[in-house]
């Protein structure tokens, strides 16, 4: 749990690159997480980073905040704490001026082709972000079942999420994954 | 669109204050379980009329264009149109802030109970549903694009998948290319179908 200052500088440079190259939301980011946090920097398994992303989709609040577990499973409190701001910051602080900018400005041209062509991207990387996390969760035939039938119901019904989670839950516990 | 102030005076019942701003995105933060934007929306527009519908469409779309998390920005926006930046601190705080204190103590769990046989299974239960889950919401995403047809977005959007889901690309050199490429693109098809 007491990590070198070396590790939250990591860190903090990581993840505030990060923050700006998260193009669509967190979401986008995660094949980068995963890469930096299991491949290169080899912070935890990938098994560890799949528990890591269900956590974070059990808690409330915004997803991103997958961050904070990482940067506990890292460097403990402080590891949480930076992780979170140095992800949150940046585009923050990029947004209040872009916002502020387009606020005055009358040519709505550009801001509309941007958009129009970081759509297409940001959905390129949620889907790589779907094929990872599936790659890492569903290592059993069972288990990529459970997968489908939960993707199939979230499509197509209005359940509460939670419900979902919580028959998978009970479904790994009977030792069926 | 933007021409006009999304944002006019008086169209607010009441301004909010820091304290209020700090409140409700703690609230909407706290309720809101795989996603935080719908509570944000009920909130915001139904609830205490902060903004129209049209308002919080324009300044969402804004932050979603945006990198970083969406409704971390979104939060930063609203409480600096209202309050200045002590009022983009307070929003921020209240939407980030208690989510990430519980996330700290299931971290805390995590780290001391998750190698467990039976804390393992279950999660490993959890991650499969919420991996579909994920999955779903990204084909609601993928499902207007795919109808559009539109050759350019679809070759994008596989090319971008492949390098960084299957090639394993890092991210910064994958964005460098494919933002320039994507912006002339859609800009050339843009100026040609509007000759």
């Amino acid at each position: 749990m007491n990590a070198p200052v070396g590790t939250l500088f990591t860190m903090t440079w990581t993840f505030a690159l990060m923050s700006l190259l998260a193009i669509g939301g967190a979401n986008s980011a995660i094949p980068e997480m995963h890469r930096v946090a299991v491949d290169v920097r080899q912070w935890m398994t990938d098994a560890q980073f799949a528990d890591m992303f269900a956590i974070s989709q059990l808690s409330p609040g915004p997803n991103v905040l997958i961050v904070t577990l990482i940067g506990y499973h890292v460097a403990g409190l402080a590891g949480a704490a930076i992780a979170t701001v140095a992800m949150c910051g940046p585009s923050a602080v990029v947004a209040y001026f872009v916002s502020r900018t387009l606020y005055r400005a009358s040519d709505a041209r550009w801001p509309a082709i941007l958009q129009a062509a970081l759509v297409p991207l940001s959905i390129g990387l949620m889907c790589a972000s779907g094929l990872i996390l599936a790659l890492t969760a569903d290592r059993t035939v069972i288990a990529a079942l459970i997968t489908l039938a939960a993707a199939l119901l979230a499509f197509a019904t209005r359940l509460n999420p939670l419900w979902l989670l919580a028959a998978g839950g009970v479904l790994g516990f009977a030792g069926l994954v | 669109m933007l021409t006009e102030s999304p944002f006019r005076e008086g169209q607010a019942a009441t301004p909010p204050g820091l304290a209020e701003l700090f409140l409700a995105f703690a609230k909407m933060s706290l309720s809101g379980f795989g996603g935080v934007l719908v509570f944000a929306r009920r909130a915001i527009v139904e609830e205490r009329k902060w903004m129209t519908a049209e308002q919080f469409n324009e300044a969402f779309a804004l932050c979603h264009f945006l990198p970083g998390p969406n409704i971390v920005n979104f939060s930063v926006v609203f409480g600096s149109r209202f309050r200045g930046i002590p009022g983009g601190i307070a929003a921020f705080l209240g939407l980030v802030g208690p989510p990430m204190v519980i996330c700290t103590g299931l971290a805390a769990i995590y780290a001391a109970y998750g190698q467990i046989e039976w804390m393992q299974r279950t999660l490993a239960g959890i991650t499969c549903a919420a991996v579909g889950l994920f999955l779903a919401v990204i084909a609601k995403m993928l499902l207007p694009l795919l109808k559009a047809r539109d050759p350019v977005a679809l070759l994008l959007l596989g090319a971008v998948f492949v390098a960084v889901g299957l090639l394993r690309l890092p991210l910064w050199i994958v964005l460098l290319v494919s933002i320039p490429v994507s912006i002339a693109l859609t800009a050339f098809v843009r100026s040609r179908g509007a000759a």
